[in-house]
């Protein structure tokens, strides 16, 4: 095989290689998001997200509509601001009800957004008002626990 | 004791220690011969276009098994993967069950395991016939150092392609998986790389698993060329160097997979 061939297949091969650990690195480990969806952004304030993680689901009726693209605690307010965005094409109801749900028990931790009546619609940047936060396990055994003793103890 | 008895505890004692100096004198002479090949490095890397032809040979002639064996295992992982995520409602968890034992282990190992077989045998055996046609006796005559001129390039062959075919092994594993996980059974193509993605991290598991692969490369090379070098110049002597190769590399990638990921992962969920 002549020289100028072999190198040809040489630099192919490492071009090829590099470009599996760019891969890797952007696509898989998402080292930088690439490929950004057009869409507008959501914020919503929760007393609690649970085990909510950055791009995480949100989901409308069941359907992926967005992805959470900022947690932050806000040092006012003492909640917890969650900057989801929403794909482009998906309008939102300005009374929608944000909500931290579980999909299962071990399952996934997403936002739900539960459309409301209103005529007016969410534009970029846009603070849902109505949010429900997630149900920590812990506090509603406790709760129960707590509601069972009193129940006895009322008898 | 009756002295028979003694004289043949005695012999195996001596055979015992005999064992161990010959295999410790081994490895000593091998990390010279390590070294040797560091310091060939510089005269070897003036010859690029020696190095470049060995790339081809270890790297470039290895793509295809690589390839296919990388898409393959993803679409197992991916199968078997999902039988038993979904009975805990967690399908959606595909795409990171299958990119991190891909990125973090069996994409260099698995690699690894089929680069000592498939390039570092034939590098042996072409060392090893090369020394027994004389050929490597006859450069030393020409002034031509063999360690510079065939041993170096074949090793930093080696060493180069390892990690490229580990990350092409890893990435069209992620493939194999996306084509079973998405396209076959119906799992969620944003589920699939969103979880991933958040997941996966790069310099704890892509970084990690790059190192894990420069480090088999250089074991791999340095066991192929070594054998090759210092095999006995007859048929059986390069055939059984050739064995020692893949067994050896074998071993020592599952060694030191075990001794980099408890130094990499401990205490990382």
């Amino acid at each position: 095989m002549s020289r100028s061939m072999l190198d040809l297949w040489v630099g192919f091969f490492v071009a090829i290689g590099i470009a599996a650990i760019l891969f890797l690195a952007l696509k898989v480990g998402n080292l930088v998001s690439f490929g950004a969806t057009p869409g507008y952004r959501l914020e919503a304030a929760f007393d609690n997200i649970g085990g909510l993680k950055l791009r995480a689901p949100v989901k409308a009726a069941g359907v992926v509509v967005g992805r959470v693209e900022r947690i932050r605690f806000d040092t006012k307010t003492y909640q917890a601001v969650v900057t989801m965005k929403i794909d482009e094409g998906n309008k939102f109801t300005a009374d929608t009800i944000a909500s931290v749900l579980t999909s299962g028990l071990l399952g996934e931790v997403y936002v739900g957004l539960d459309v409301g009546g209103d005529t007016k619609m969410l534009d970029d940047g846009a603070r849902i008002g109505k949010t429900q936060s997630a149900v920590v396990l812990e506090k509603l055994i406790g709760q129960f626990l707590f509601d069972k003793a009193a129940a006895g103890a009322g008898k | 004791m009756p002295s028979a008895d003694l004289g043949a505890v005695a012999g195996s004692l001596r055979r015992l220690g005999g064992l161990v100096t010959d295999h410790l004198e081994r490895l000593g002479y091998s990390a010279r011969f390590f070294v040797a090949v560091v310091a060939n490095t510089p005269a070897a890397f003036r010859r690029l276009h020696l190095t470049l032809r060995e790339i081809y040979f270890s790297g470039v002639l290895s793509l295809v098994i690589i390839l296919i064996s990388g898409l393959f295992v993803g679409m197992v992982l991916a199968l078997q993967g999902f039988d038993v995520l979904q009975r805990y409602g967690a399908d959606q968890s595909l795409g990171v069950l299958v990119a991190l034992s891909l990125v973090r282990e069996l994409g260099p190992v698995v690699a690894g395991l089929l680069f000592a077989s498939r390039a570092g045998s034939a590098i042996t055996a072409e060392i090893g016939l090369m020394k027994a046609t004389e050929q490597l006796a006859a450069m030393e005559m020409m002034a031509v150092d063999p360690l510079a001129r065939v041993v170096t390039p074949r090793f930093w062959g080696g060493v180069i392609s390892m990690p490229l075919l580990a990350a092409l092994f890893s990435t069209l594993g992620v493939f194999g998986a996306y084509i079973v996980g998405v396209r076959l059974i119906g799992i969620d193509a944003g589920a699939f790389w969103g979880n991933m993605q958040s997941a996966v991290d790069f310099q704890k598991d892509v970084l990690n698993g790059v190192i894990k692969s420069v480090v088999f490369g250089v074991a791999v090379s340095l066991i192929a060329v070594f054998e090759g070098y210092n095999a006995k110049p007859t048929a059986e002597g390069v055939s059984s160097a050739t064995t020692r190769t893949v067994v050896l590399s074998s071993l020592a990638i599952l060694a030191l997979d075990f001794v980099l990921t408890v130094f990499m992962f401990r205490g990382v969920a």
